[in-house]
């Protein structure tokens, strides 16, 4: 294994002052992404600076009765919390079926958003790979590529966002709290992870910036929320497809609908135009359907991974039912 | 006093732990991984290498109370924190409960994995925000492998020491 620096940060300003003018320096809070992939020899920090001492592990709720979560709130806190539990029911059913307690444990909200993607490509430091390595090609795009996206992939990167709780932190829609050298910046959620395009090393949107904190947007009411996660073994496993819908109900006809999927995707994928159809319809399997079609419709399969389509039809369709059920029992 | 002291790649830095309820001072390079600081250094060879990459469980402590994977955590991250091992378990000559239950059940065959098997089942036991059936059980205990295949077993003497934990109603809502 490589051999690093080290320093531990004592306030959020020399977090990232201490960051400035050493771009190969990482951060880490639960170091399981970081140093898995250190071991890998697919990430090279020179310098790693531990952030767990940074006041940044509560969940809060502000005047405006929004939830406030800091960057260091741990998935398994964060997924049992009673208020995220009683307002974002999705966020804790996404988080619990992701990952293994342990790591749960240790992973964090900020480090959640900053997870890699578990591409083997990506991963074995021998393999061609984009995001690894700009210009040295992409072994995925005519490899073993079952797993892959067939949403936002280029011909640069096929790689999925592997994370469950990015799939319901777009649904719910979410406000980011970054700190860089100018002080503090706030960035929608959506416009946080990038796409591949040609630029697929260039994942998110910070600019020698921490991210602090993770605040929701208002949850839907009354509300109606569901993960559904389809995967080669039941528990510890990456989704083959994914999604999270939220939906609220005035009778039987649908009031907002929210929808996004994982597993698919080379970003957490929010499915606006499939959720504006949903808009005052009747919570029924014919629109369901028709919604999910929409959210698939530019998707494209790679040599190894069409089953993916209807895979992520069946979890839509299954989801959006599932969350209208929840619905009608939470205005019941 | 917080330390915001830079480390060289090269240097020693002592770590201060509550280990096993035993304060203990190490000297570590900032790349050593608290597993192998556990092992090579402190001598608590209890908990095992597995896969070195968080997907196996062998290598499962507790780090204030939490079940974490002690191969995907530096040991200077662990600066006055308390870290419990499957060596820090038993009380007194007698086996933990759960030690107990797993022998009680035959709830292994080679035992490569029983220490963070078992690491893992206590701290689930002790965190009352996790329901105690089954299907939440298995999903809960699913960081942990066991090769030779004794998921039943393991799972029984799970659900015994609950019940002689918590009890009949205990068991149900915890």
């Amino acid at each position: 294994m490589r051999t690093f620096a080290f320093a531990r940060a004592d306030s959020v300003a020399r977090a990232v002052e201490s960051q400035q003018g050493d771009p190969a320096s990482a951060f880490v809070a639960g170091g399981t992404t970081l140093l898995d992939l250190v071991k890998l020899d697919v990430m090279r920090p020179s310098r790693v600076i531990d952030i767990n001492a940074l006041p940044l592990n509560t969940v809060e709720r502000l005047p405006d009765d929004r939830l406030r979560i800091g960057a260091l709130v741990t998935n398994t806190d964060l997924a049992y919390h009673p208020d995220v539990l009683a307002d974002h029911p999705l966020l804790s059913q996404a988080i619990l079926a992701g990952a293994s307690s342990q790591v749960r444990n240790m992973a964090t909200t900020g480090g959640n958003l900053m997870q890699r993607t578990r591409c083997p490509y990506f991963r074995d430091a021998a393999a061609a790979c984009n995001k690894r390595e700009p210009g040295s090609g992409c072994d995925a795009l005519h490899g073993v590529n079952r797993m892959h996206a067939v949403l936002g992939g280029s011909s640069e990167c096929v790689a999925v966002h592997p994370s469950d709780m990015c799939v319901a932190l777009a649904a719910i829609g979410a406000t980011l709290t970054l700190h860089g050298p100018r002080g503090e910046r706030e960035i929608e959620f959506a416009d946080f992870h990038r796409l591949p395009g040609t630029t697929p090393y260039l994942e998110h949107d910070l600019d020698n910036e921490l991210i602090v904190a993770v605040t929701l947007a208002p949850p839907l009411v009354p509300l109606g929320a569901a993960y559904v996660k389809l995967r080669d073994r039941a528990a510890y496993e990456f989704a083959l497809a994914s999604a999270g819908a939220m939906l609220s109900l005035d009778e039987e006809l649908i009031g907002e609908a929210r929808l996004a999927l994982g597993g698919v995707a080379t970003k957490p994928w929010r499915c606006r135009e499939a959720e504006a159809s949903l808009a005052g319809k009747r919570a029924d399997t014919a629109a369901f359907e028709a919604a999910a079609d929409l959210a698939l419709a530019d998707a494209r399969p790679l040599s190894h991974n069409a089953f993916k389509i209807p895979l992520a039809r069946q979890a839509i369709v299954r989801a959006l039912r599932d969350a209208a059920r929840r619905a009608r029992e939470d205005d019941a | 006093m917080m330390e915001t002291t830079e480390h060289s790649p090269e240097a020693a830095v002592s770590v201060h732990l509550t280990l096993n309820g035993v304060p203990v001072t190490a000297e570590v390079s900032p790349n050593a991984i608290l597993l192998d600081v556990l092992r090579e250094q402190l001598g608590l060879t209890g908990t095992k290498k597995g896969c070195d990459h968080g997907q196996c469980g062998a290598c499962t402590v507790h780090v204030e109370g939490r079940a974490m994977n002690a191969c995907l955590r530096l040991a200077v991250m662990c600066e006055g924190q308390a870290i419990t091992t499957i060596e820090g378990l038993a009380e007194g000559g007698r086996l933990h409960p759960v030690q107990q239950a797993f022998l009680d059940h035959d709830a292994f065959q080679c035992g490569y994995c029983s220490p963070g098997q078992i690491m893992s089942a206590v701290a689930l036991l002790e965190d009352r925000r996790v329901p105690g059936d089954v299907t939440t059980v298995r999903e809960a205990m699913s960081g942990n492998l066991c090769r030779c295949g004794a998921y039943q077993n393991i799972l029984a003497a799970i659900q015994d020491a609950r019940l002689r934990r918590h009890g009949q109603e205990g068991g149900d809502d915890a």
